[in-house]
């Protein structure tokens, strides 16, 4: 137990002390995940609400590959990514294995499913009519698609938080990826299990807790936005 | 057929959800400032056919025009649903305030805050709810919700309104008294307004026109009146309250009238029906007549039937006595003759209907 | 109108999205060497020292994958990495037989402990020659622990249990774990089990570990690293330039002088012995 207490005690000093290779890790984490997860709200909304809205053969179908694809395992995504990044590899002349930018890839396609899952459900658990109010009102397609998500934001948000703890907290993938290389790739997560597997337990624990609390605050910062005005 | 006034015509309309016809309209013609509702049992095809005219289905076959000018998907279908509004059974309002709410169609088309907000204003004083201006849209009660979904369809102006059972959702006391308030601001408006409802009563006390819909066809369409003492066939018939239909065929007839045979009585009616011509009669319950027997004050009715009392059903104001006089005949009696009469299950009664009282579907005509 | 609004917003949206992939440093490529090594390499945190020597001093910018030796030579045949540091001398020489890699270097070596619990229940310690020890542990059907994930230890563990003459797969003492070395150190601490490890690894973790050394010092147990330029002629994508600039880098006097004094401080005995330049049957303790 003082191990852990020995990791607490690390965490807080390398925060204090402002260590620029944890801060530059945490910072890392952030732009990466940030990014990963921005990317998967965009696309993910977007077609999850357009599958919520339209009628088209085989949607059952497409229905079933999204629901599926929210627990896709990021070790597998991790291994497929690599092998179209290789040098030798379909996309091998893009030249970004081994970078942040293949992280990010990476991450968007685990986070990806499950906002796009989760915005399907939500779109689809508004009033049936909803939509013909809203086109009886005299919006345009555009108009109705941004009125429905405003409708939905609770839920939408909630999805968005699921995808950024998703990417947040994944290893396996960003390692295959990233190569978990020292001030380039290098985030809390691959940086942890690195340092386990040297030993120094105490740093290991501590970008544990700091990772905790990354997570902790952004969503609380969501949570924030996603809760305004509960009156009831 | 389109005169000079109408606003809104459907001329060979057809929708077909999954193969089957679920709205077959050959021409209905809905005239500026009429108020017209659509009645009949659940599925009939009143929200198929509001949505239909409102452009919110897709059509089969066939046209809507709007002021003469055909509403196809070409076009760009929002500009047209501009001029219309729509309010359905469920208020459908927006998680924000009440004002956003209202101002929502407005914003939609882009107008300017000054007059958004001295339109949004305009409505909720309209509809008597002004003190609800930035109450969020979950912490009010059903009938205010209402109050807020219609104020929002007429902050926009509309041309033609369309309301889809807009009271069944609501209690009674709400009910009524949105109904009076609805009733004055579509005459002071003199808006075109297109409702559905299951409910006979509201619309005749609302409409200009009934149409009387079944298995996505208008069966009937008139004036209240004509659609209630005149009802085009059975089904009309018993969805307008007649509650005794008789079947028979006619056995004499001659200066105007004709007796029917019926379960092995006879029942003279007016009309022109020809011998051994299949007839239907119709018989309101207001018009049939009790005494006890034997008879006495008969008046000038011709048609008196002994009979026994089957079923006594309350009603709230009225009572339905179901009698059975060798054929089944309904009346309706108050509280005070019900007990004046001391009418009980199983009594000897007489029943009386005057001719002209009996309403005529000659099976032949069709 | 709410068009332009819309269309307004989705291009900031792309601007940040583009902006934020931007920022992420690009390396060209010529500039890029990938290393493949090994996690115990790495965990030795040698590298740590040497890399940014290099980087500066060349300008190149090194990235350090660390992986099994298995991978790390599979990475090699496919192209996929322009230099290796490996320590598999029997897999390394297939590698050169076969057109994968050329210039082949002795850097340094170091070399494997046996370790186990103080109580010692097989009686191994002072027993001599290694395929005896892994002999008793059989017998005596004591707990031992294998990395078995095609790794430079496991291969030499492979490569004893042969000289010893015994097959231990599928025995009931004998647990697999396809872990790197300092987890698979941690589950022999914990099962109370014998294993084979490099003396770095063990001596970083020794403090949380109740492990001593039992048997050490046979040429078998002799670690040696050398690094492997990835053959151009196969793959022409290679960075050759740059991984003939590293391999040449370590051998060099400045490198080999800081792999000899390398860990001295910390653990009051260094953890490589540099070789470059010797032949490998010359080496000895």
């Amino acid at each position: 137990m003082d191990l852990i207490l020995e990791g607490i005690l690390k965490a807080f000093h390398l925060l204090f002390t402002l260590d620029p290779e944890v801060l530059g890790i945490t910072l890392l984490s952030l732009q990466i995940s940030g990014t990963a997860t921005f990317i998967s709200l965009l696309i993910g909304i977007s077609i999850g609400t357009t599958v919520a809205l339209t009628e088209f053969p085989g949607r059952k179908f497409v229905v079933s590959l999204i629901n599926t694809g929210m627990g896709l395992p990021p070790v597998v995504v991790g291994l497929f990514v690599t092998i179209f990044l290789w040098r030798n590899g379909p996309f091998g002349f893009l030249e970004i294995l081994y970078t942040p930018t293949a992280m990010i890839v990476a991450q968007a396609i685990i986070a990806t499913p499950i906002v796009m899952g989760i915005s399907l459900a939500a779109i689809q658990a508004l009033p049936k009519n909803l939509r013909l109010q809203i086109l009886a009102l005299g919006a345009t397609r555009l108009q109705m698609v941004w009125i429905l998500v405003k409708e939905a934001r609770l839920p939408l948000l909630a999805g968005v938080m699921a995808g950024f703890g998703g990417v947040i907290s994944e290893v396996g993938a960003s390692i295959m990826v990233g190569g978990n290389i020292k001030g380039y790739s290098r985030v809390l997560t691959t940086a942890t299990v690195m340092e386990t597997s040297r030993g120094n337990f105490d740093i290991a624990i501590a970008l544990g807790i700091i990772l905790l609390l990354l997570a902790y605050f952004i969503n609380l910062i969501l949570t924030h936005i996603q809760q305004r005005e509960r009156p009831r | 057929m389109n005169g000079p006034r109408s606003i809104l015509v459907a001329k060979d309309v057809q929708v077909r959800k999954g193969g089957t016809l679920v709205l077959d309209v050959p021409s209905l013609v809905i005239e500026e400032g009429e108020i017209l509702s659509l009645i009949g049992p659940n599925g009939a095809g009143k929200s198929t056919l509001l949505q239909t005219l409102a452009s919110l289905n897709r059509l089969s076959a066939g046209g809507i025009f709007f002021r003469g000018e055909k509403i196809s998907s070409d076009h760009r279908l929002f500009q047209y649903r501009r001029k219309l509004a729509m309010v359905f059974q469920e208020p459908l309002l927006f998680d924000t305030t009440v004002f956003e709410n209202v101002a929502s169609g407005l914003k939609i088309r882009g107008r300017e805050k000054p007059e958004v907000a001295k339109r949004v204003q305009e409505n909720l004083e309209r509809f008597g709810i002004p003190h609800l201006l930035n109450r969020s849209a979950r912490k009010i009660s059903g009938g205010e919700a209402q109050r807020v979904a219609l104020a929002r369809a007429l902050a926009t102006q509309p041309e033609v309104l369309f309301l889809d059972e807009p009271f069944a959702a609501l209690d009674h006391p709400s009910r009524e008294s949105l109904i009076d308030d609805l009733e004055q601001i579509l005459h002071q408006t003199k808006m075109t307004t297109i409702f559905a409802t299951h409910d006979l009563l509201e619309a005749l006390r609302l409409s200009d026109r009934i149409a009387v819909m079944n298995r996505g066809r208008i069966v009937q369409i008139g004036p209240p009146e004509e659609v209630m003492n005149h009802p085009a066939d059975e089904f009309v018939a018993s969805f307008v309250g007649v509650e005794t239909i008789l079947r028979g065929k006619v056995i004499r007839q001659g200066g105007g009238t004709f007796v029917a045979s019926i379960s092995g009585r006879e029942i003279e009616a007016l009309g022109g029906a020809q011998l051994s011509e299949e007839v239907v009669l119709g018989i309101r319950p207001e018009n049939v007549i009790l005494s006890p027997s034997p008879a006495k004050e008969i008046s000038s009715a011709r048609n008196v039937f002994p009979g026994r009392i089957v079923k006594i059903t309350s009603l709230g104001p009225l009572q339905k006595i179901q009698l059975d006089c060798g054929f089944p005949l309904a009346a309706f009696v108050t509280h005070h003759s019900l007990e004046n009469l001391s009418l009980t299950e199983g009594k000897e009664m007489v029943a009386s209907f005057k001719a002209t009282a009996i309403h005529v579907v000659r099976r032949g005509e069709k | 109108m709410k068009q332009k609004k819309a269309i307004h917003a989705a291009l900031a949206g792309l601007a940040i999205i583009i902006a934020l992939m931007a920022w992420t440093p690009v390396q060209a490529q010529q500039k890029n060497i990938i290393l493949s090594t090994t996690t115990s390499t790495q965990d030795s945190g040698l590298l740590d020292v040497l890399i940014p020597i290099f980087e500066k001093k060349t300008g190149y910018f090194v990235k350090t994958i660390a992986v099994g030796s298995g991978q790390a030579m599979a990475m090699g045949q496919k192209g996929e990495a322009d230099v290796l540091l490996v320590h598999s001398p029997a897999a390394e020489k297939k590698f050169v037989a076969e057109g994968y890699g050329i210039n082949r270097r002795i850097i340094m070596h170091n070399d494997f402990i046996v370790v186990g619990p103080a109580e010692d229940p097989a009686k191994i310690k002072g027993v001599k020659g290694t395929p005896q020890v892994f002999k008793k542990i059989a017998s005596a059907g004591s707990l031992f622990l294998s990395r078995s994930d095609q790794s430079g230890t496991h291969s030499k563990e492979m490569a004893i249990w042969k000289a010893a003459g015994i097959n231990p797969e599928g025995q009931k003492w004998y647990q697999q774990t396809g872990l790197g070395m300092g987890q698979t150190l941690n589950v022999a601490s914990e099962k109370k089990g014998y294993t084979l490890a490099d003396r770095g690894t063990y001596l970083a973790l020794k403090k949380n570990l109740s492990l001593d050394i039992l048997a050490e010092g046979d040429d078998i147990l002799l670690n040696v690293y050398h690094v492997i330029e990835v053959n151009p002629a196969k793959w022409p994508k290679v960075n050759a330039a740059g991984g003939r600039a590293f391999a040449d880098f370590m051998v060099s006097k400045e490198v080999q002088d800081i792999v000899k004094t390398f860990g001295v401080d910390k653990f009051d005995s260094p953890l490589f012995f540099p070789d470059a330049g010797k032949k490998e049957e010359a080496l000895g303790k």
